[in-house]
């Protein structure tokens, strides 16, 4: 991963540079080993035994199947190879989730990250006043669980309860073609303070002397901020769309609150609501094979957009 | 830059005054520069005061709705006061089922609040650690642990459900607790903040003073840390106090639930049971108490360390 090399640049003049130090200990023995290990074992035993061993072992259960001997036999787990991940492959249900899902992002993280460079800039810009409030007010609904949004956008979608029935006794927002989007929104105004204040911080470091020599050009604000302002936080830009993709295919509390509001949302609505309902049944082999096919596509996607949005910077 | 000072358009919008000289040498522009501030002006302050409603009036909402009673719930405006029964509510909310609420309170300050402490000290210490030290196999760990911020907690929930299962572990606080204290992008944020904020010159003087490695870190370092360490904090609490699927998939107990499991499950009952929604709205609106003011009062160092995520 690049990044590794890319972020050693701000610590800056380094002496006696970290370049030549690998060479020179790999040959001479490493200094504070027991300090080292000292500092690395805590997390790496934790990391070890609540990342790495979870995997494996859904790998591990994903492989196995159920045998009954005749229809009242006992269960045993035989080894049965790829047969679920055939069956997830051919579960119609999952990849409807799965589509859920994409559609959702692809519609949901645009918007919201749009909202949110948008709101940063303006913030950046001397056009507004009262910042720090505006800075705070946008941030509160992150500290609002998922579970809470969601609670409290039922109601205020709810056709009789909501203090806007005269747009919600017109409009189900609970409908089965808008329940997405209606969750959506709790997702949207959950995060879009969040991802406002990474791009604003990101905004604030740019050193002011970069805007004089613009601004003697004659340049507008929009100018600055459309040439300037918004090359510069690319990166902010990257991070925040890599953390929504994730959150995007792990969807779980907003719809699954929902089931409570509509019966809209069907027990399977995302993939981990898929997982869940399937290891309920109880399949935990199937609902195994289906946890490492969405951790591993996570995985490839959000890291085929790192990959994908660096080379097209660098290009 | 050279055609934008041919661009008409330029609304020259330039806020400070000692560039504004040099950057209107035409008569015309100077004459519309300032109603063309003002119109920008208000468009900017129209959409932040738009945002502010449509980001903190279903707060109030909520707040409006704790105050009310059963009956003032279905028949009142939802965004203006009834009879202000706050106290009532909250007295009936502590009350029911044995005081079940305060102790899933208690649950998630213990979940988020310890989890969030410890996890933050384990991945200081490691991300301080490949900052800061030279060892073979340095960027495999450090590409491990990156790995780790790409694959969510979320997908684990199930596969961390059968390791406790193997374990007879399940529906244990330790079933949730553990695992939470694992926060890879923690890691991530302390190795770049490390790197960039204690210099190698200050370990090596503390060195030659006979400190020891450990101790340089729990104090010296510690120290330059801090605003990465209350980021760090301050986020694994939030994503611990919200997280939903692992304590869903794990816990059948409810004296185990944190608040969010527990009001997930009492919304899940309003149409049986009617009187339990005046708890769901009283409990929603104290839950995210705590978190507010968290927020509020660190806002001075997670501010600054929020941007450092995204350092290339």
């Amino acid at each position: 991963m690049t990044t590794t090399e890319l972020t050693a640049v701000p610590a800056g003049p380094a002496p006696a540079g970290p370049a030549s130090a690998p060479a020179r200990v790999r040959r001479a023995v490493v200094k504070h080993k027991r300090a080292i290990l000292f500092f690395l074992l805590p997390f790496g035993v934790l990391f070890a035994l609540f990342y790495l061993l979870p995997i494996g072992y859904a790998i591990y259960q994903s492989l196995l199947v159920v045998e009954r001997d005749g229809t009242f036999g006992p269960p045993v787990e035989v080894f049965g190879g790829l047969t679920q991940y055939v069956q997830v492959f051919q579960n119609e249900t999952f990849w409807a989730s799965v589509g859920r899902v994409l559609l959702f992002g692809v519609v949901q993280v645009p918007v919201m990250l749009g909202v949110a460079l948008v709101l940063a800039l303006l913030l950046d810009s001397p056009l507004v006043k009262g910042k720090k409030f505006f800075r705070l007010a946008f941030f509160v609904p992150y500290a609002v669980p998922g579970v809470i949004a969601a609670i409290m956008w039922g109601y205020l979608y709810s056709p009789n309860l909501s203090p806007f029935t005269a747009l919600t006794s017109n409009v189900d927002f609970l409908s089965p073609q808008f329940v997405l989007w209606s969750i959506a929104n709790v997702v949207t105004w959950v995060y879009v303070g969040y991802n406002m204040l990474i791009i604003y911080s990101s905004l604030l470091s740019i050193p002011a002397e970069i805007y004089e020599a613009a601004k003697l050009d004659g340049a507008s604000q929009l100018q600055i901020a459309l040439r300037i302002k918004i090359p510069l936080v690319v990166p902010a830009i990257v991070l925040t769309a890599i953390f929504s993709i994730i959150g995007t295919l792990q969807l779980i509390a907003e719809p699954q609150v929902f089931r409570s509001f509509t019966a809209s949302v069907s027990s399977s609505f995302t993939p981990n609501m898929a997982v869940y309902a399937t290891s309920a049944v109880p399949n935990v082999n199937l609902a195994a094979a289906m946890s490492v096919v969405l951790a591993l596509a996570t995985f490839v996607m959000s890291f085929a957009f790192l990959k994908f949005t660096q080379r097209k910077a660098n290009a | 830059m050279s055609a934008v000072t041919s661009t008409p358009a330029a609304e020259a919008t330039a806020a400070s005054g000692a560039a504004a000289p040099a950057s209107t040498p035409s008569s015309p522009r100077r004459g519309r520069a300032p109603r063309e501030r003002v119109m920008s002006r208000t468009a900017a302050m129209i959409v932040m005061l738009v945002s502010t409603v449509y980001f903190l009036l279903p707060v109030w909402w909520l707040f409006t709705s704790a105050t009310k009673s059963r009956e003032d719930f279905g028949s009142s405006n939802g965004l203006v006061f009834a009879d202000f029964d706050l106290v009532t509510n909250l007295g009936n909310l502590f009350t029911y089922n044995d005081g079940i609420y305060l102790r899933w309170m208690l649950n998630s300050v213990l979940y988020a609040g310890a989890g969030a402490l410890v996890g933050t000290l384990i991945s200081a210490m490691c991300g301080y650690a490949l900052a800061k030290y030279v060892f073979p196999g340095r960027e495999v760990v450090f590409n491990v642990v990156l790995g780790g911020v790409l694959v969510p907690a979320t997908a684990l929930a199930l596969p961390l459900f059968l390791i406790f299962s193997q374990v007879g572990a399940t529906n244990t606080f330790w079933s949730v607790f553990l695992p939470s204290l694992v926060n890879p992008f923690g890691v991530y944020l302390a190795r770049i903040y490390a790197t960039a904020s204690v210099p190698d010159e200050l370990l090596e003087a503390a060195r030659l003073d006979g400190a020891s490695e450990v101790r340089t870190f729990f104090t010296v370092a510690r120290k330059l840390m801090t605003p990465a360490l209350v980021t760090i904090f301050l986020f694994q609490f939030v994503a611990i106090w919200n997280n939903f699927f692992l304590p869903l998939i794990m816990l059948r107990d409810e004296s185990l639930f944190p608040v969010t499991l527990g009001l997930y499950t009492w919304n899940s009952q309003v149409n049986q049971i009617p009187e339990i929604r005046t708890y769901v709205i009283v409990g929603a609106f104290v839950s995210i108490i705590p978190l507010i003011i968290a927020f509020l009062s660190l806002q001075r160092f997670w501010q600054s360390g929020l941007g450092n995520g995204s350092l290339k």
